[in-house]
């Protein structure tokens, strides 16, 4: 019913990565096992930074999973024809985005057996409450969506009607998403570098730019390796999409610089002073803030010239460099800056130590997992139905 | 009787959401499981809050009978790594609490004069309201920030939401590290998060929290800020006194005379 | 049957699996014999009838501990009428049941059951070796 058998099926190359993945997989899980056993105490963090890079993962990939409305809301939206063979990828890059979400809450929980705690006993003032709600309301929709219209496509039909109001719900669900990991940290009084009121739109504008480069580089990767082609006209959506939801994002970094240093206020220089400037004392931050921001503004200079943009090659240079900026500003800088210094003016170096990263590398094994079976299957979907697909299109668009 | 495997589903589907429901009207209907209104202790409203009087802590000098006493009867581990420590009750220097207040020109010993710091128990906690799980709660009548470790999943949310850092979590299994187990009261397992609890289980007893008993010259005050009779009441009535960040609008109540 | 090796030899691993229990208890020497509680000395009055605690001790710890640490309420009354107060350490493990090893343990064990209470609540026991 899952099409499942489609992914054992595969040449040599498909199996050594998943292997390997495995292999990964199996490695982190002895990791995780020393973690459970031992406690949280493996990782480097402590009393006064008391959520690093698990946490900050999480933050990045609920952005990559909320960017898959950028491909859903320009094709069911609008009857933008040129990402047709596009959305189903995206929308299975945004399933397991939610599940590595999951998996790095999961592995950061102090006494993770009692996670269902979060359902029995439900406080709906706790922003954790509605991650929780908002997190698997979008897995379950995205699940349903893409279940639906693969199973279509691979029949030959259009999809049934009733799935469209749910592939719309998608696209407010997916903002809220990020939304709500945003409010996370915008909401607690005593954090100056996240209190502001612009971090729920800088974390929608970096998802948006991270996500669709991380989709850009994928369907490269697929059309190399299996000869999946999504189309010229979908590559170059997905990159002008990238190009303006990174000078928005760079905009708004602009906009919270200004805020802190020209008002002179220290609690608001402090955090920025700790990224960019190292005035703070030595926290290890200085590196990761510095190069991020370097490499967002070479990023933004390769995709706002058009040749640039265009050219096959640097636009795969340029969402590298958009992935890894963007990934380095949320995925660490952020977090851990929100913690230094502490309430009582502390500075606290973080550092993740190796269990710490072997797990974070062992989520990120199980997302790489989930994408190659997942992306397996369409692939032979649509090696089935290719001609069907060309005359067609999967769904009906909205009139 | 034939049935098609949609309408099963379809039928199945139906009694499960009517099942959990039951339980989400439960949630709207405000009966927050194992929490009920009204509780069995003295109905009249207490607010409890404590006086420090850093002027009169200063006579000792090295004095750290409120930690020890706390230590001991809490089973508070005593970790050698700063980063994984707990404290429930610790000192610090008073230019740190109050470091938005011009303490530029005082002088060295009084900027670093050792001042105990532990949760204010504030009447409108952040960390209460990030709490997913409700492990941490305002107590109604007596204005307690309680913590109940069965329930905590570690998430360290409320640590997060804390703008004093008065929380403590346990990055590994405290037991190794308490010298000596006090059998009358439970230690906390590794994964959970902990801070001072005002000795709710003294005051059930009738009995003041073991730092005010401990202290020496009586620099803690412990009373009923509902009470206009009370101690606390009368000695912040006389005097200025401090509280850390108030500006947040968490509402400390712990006050510190300079 | 041309795999007939395979299948023969994968029908004798799995009978020798499934009958585990059987042959390992065997070769351990473990008999029928239950596991034997050592009942406390002096008292001999429960909190709660023999049945109930054999059938819902837990049920009724739990109750203790959301009354105690929700509802501050500390004193419970027994079906006798007599009052305890609600407290694991220092109600049945003072009162009665002063060897933790000899009488919760032993069932524990032989049931398989680990329960993580005692990763917090204090064994007198313990805290008198530790003050040492």
């Amino acid at each position: 019913m899952f099409m499942f058998e489609k992914a054992v099926t595969g040449s040599r190359r498909y199996w050594i990565w998943v292997g390997v993945l495995l292999a990964v997989i199996g490695s982190a899980s002895l990791f995780y096992l020393h973690q459970l056993s031992y406690g949280l105490g493996v990782t480097g963090m402590s009393r006064n930074v008391s959520w690093g890079l698990y946490i900050g993962q999480f933050t990045f990939m609920v952005g990559v999973a909320a960017s898959a409305v950028m491909v859903v809301l320009p094709y069911y939206l609008h009857n933008h024809k040129e990402f047709s063979r596009m959305t189903i990828l995206g929308e299975f890059l945004a399933i397991a985005a939610v599940t590595m979400c999951m998996l790095f809450i999961f592995v950061d929980m102090g006494q993770p057996m009692r996670v269902l705690n979060v359902m029995l006993y439900p406080h709906p003032t706790s922003l954790m409450f509605w991650d929780m709600i908002s997190l698997s309301g979008y897995l379950a929709l995205n699940a349903t969506i893409t279940f639906v219209t693969l199973r279509a496509e691979r029949q030959g039909l259009h999809a049934p009607r009733w799935i469209k109001p749910i592939i719309l719900l998608s696209i407010p669900w997916a903002i809220s998403i990020h939304t709500v990991t945003a409010f996370l940290y915008s909401g607690l009084p005593g954090r100056f570098f996240w209190r502001t009121a612009i971090m729920a739109p800088r974390f929608l504008a970096s998802a948006f730019a991270a996500g669709p480069a991380l989709l850009i580089l994928l369907c490269l990767l697929l059309r190399k390796l299996t000869g999946l082609d999504v189309g010229k006209k979908a590559l170059s959506g997905l990159a002008v999409i990238v190009t303006y939801a990174m000078i928005i994002n760079v905009f708004f970094m602009l906009m919270e610089l200004f805020t802190s240093m020209y008002s002179h206020v220290p609690e608001l220089k402090e955090d920025f002073q700790n990224l960019y400037l190292g005035t703070l004392g030595a926290t290890s931050l200085l590196p990761w803030g510095r190069v991020s921001a370097t490499l967002m503004v070479v990023a933004l200079g390769l995709l706002i010239v058009p040749a640039t943009r265009r050219n096959e090659k640097t636009l795969a240079v340029a969402a590298v460099i958009v992935f890894l900026s963007l990934w380095m500003d949320k995925g660490i800088c952020l977090v851990v800056a929100g913690f230094i210094p502490s309430p009582l003016g502390e500075v606290t170096r973080y550092v993740p130590t190796l269990p710490e990263i072997m797990i974070s590398i062992g989520v990120w094994a199980i997302g790489a997992l989930m994408v190659t079976i997942f992306y397996k299957i369409t692939l032979s979907v649509r090696e089935g139905t290719e001609n069907w697909v060309e005359e067609h299109e999967a769904v009906p668009a909205v009139k | 009787m034939k049935i098609t495997r949609k309408e099963f589903l379809g039928i199945s589907g139906a009694c499960l959401l009517a099942l959990s429901g039951k339980k989400v009207l439960a949630v709207l209907d405000g009966a927050d499981q194992g929490e009920p209104e009204q509780t069995a202790a003295n109905p009249a409203r207490k607010r409890w809050g404590m006086l420090i009087d850093t002027k009169k802590c200063a006579k000792d000098q090295g004095c750290t009978r409120c930690l020890q006493a706390c230590d001991r009867a809490h089973n508070i581990p005593s970790i050698a790594n700063p980063a994984h420590e707990i404290k429930w009750i610790w000192e610090q220097p008073f230019a740190d609490l109050f470091s938005s207040y011009q303490t530029e020109y005082l002088g060295s010993a009084r900027k670093q004069q050792p001042t105990p710091v532990m949760c204010n128990h504030c009447d409108d906690p952040s960390c209460v309201r990030v709490c997913p799980t409700g492990a941490t709660w305002k107590r109604e009548e007596d204005g307690l920030v309680m913590m109940d470790w069965h329930r905590c999943i570690g998430c360290r949310y409320c640590m997060a939401a804390c703008p004093y850092g008065s929380r403590s979590f346990n990055w590994e299994d405290p037991r190794p590290h308490i010298a000596a187990l006090n059998a009358e009261y439970p230690t906390r397992t590794k994964g959970v998060v902990e801070k001072c609890t005002f000795c709710s289980e003294r005051l059930a007893k009738g009995q003041m929290p073991s730092c005010v008993e401990a202290c020496p010259e009586k620099a803690l005050v412990f009373g009923d800020l509902n009470d206009s009779q009370s101690e606390i009441r009368t000695l912040l009535a006389s005097q200025y006194t401090l509280r850390r960040k108030p500006e947040l609008g968490t509402g400390p109540n712990i006050y510190y005379v300079a | 049957m041309r795999d007939r090796g395979a299948i023969y030899t994968g029908l004798v691993i799995f009978l020798g699996l499934i009958t585990f229990p059987v042959w390992h208890n065997i070769s351990s020497g473990a008999t029928s014999k239950g596991p034997e509680p050592v009942l406390p000395a002096g008292p001999k009055q429960c909190v709660a009838p023999l049945n109930y605690m054999r059938a819902s001790h837990m049920h009724m710890l739990m109750d203790w501990r959301n009354t105690v640490v929700r509802q501050d309420v500390h004193s419970f009354q027994a079906l006798n009428g007599k009052t305890y107060e609600m407290n694991l350490t220092g109600t049945c493990l003072t009162g009665c049941h002063t060897n933790k090893a000899d009488f919760c343990d032993r069932c524990h064990n032989y049931a398989g059951v680990s329960v993580y209470c005692w990763d917090c609540h204090v064994d007198p026991k313990l805290a008198a070796r530790s003050s040492k």
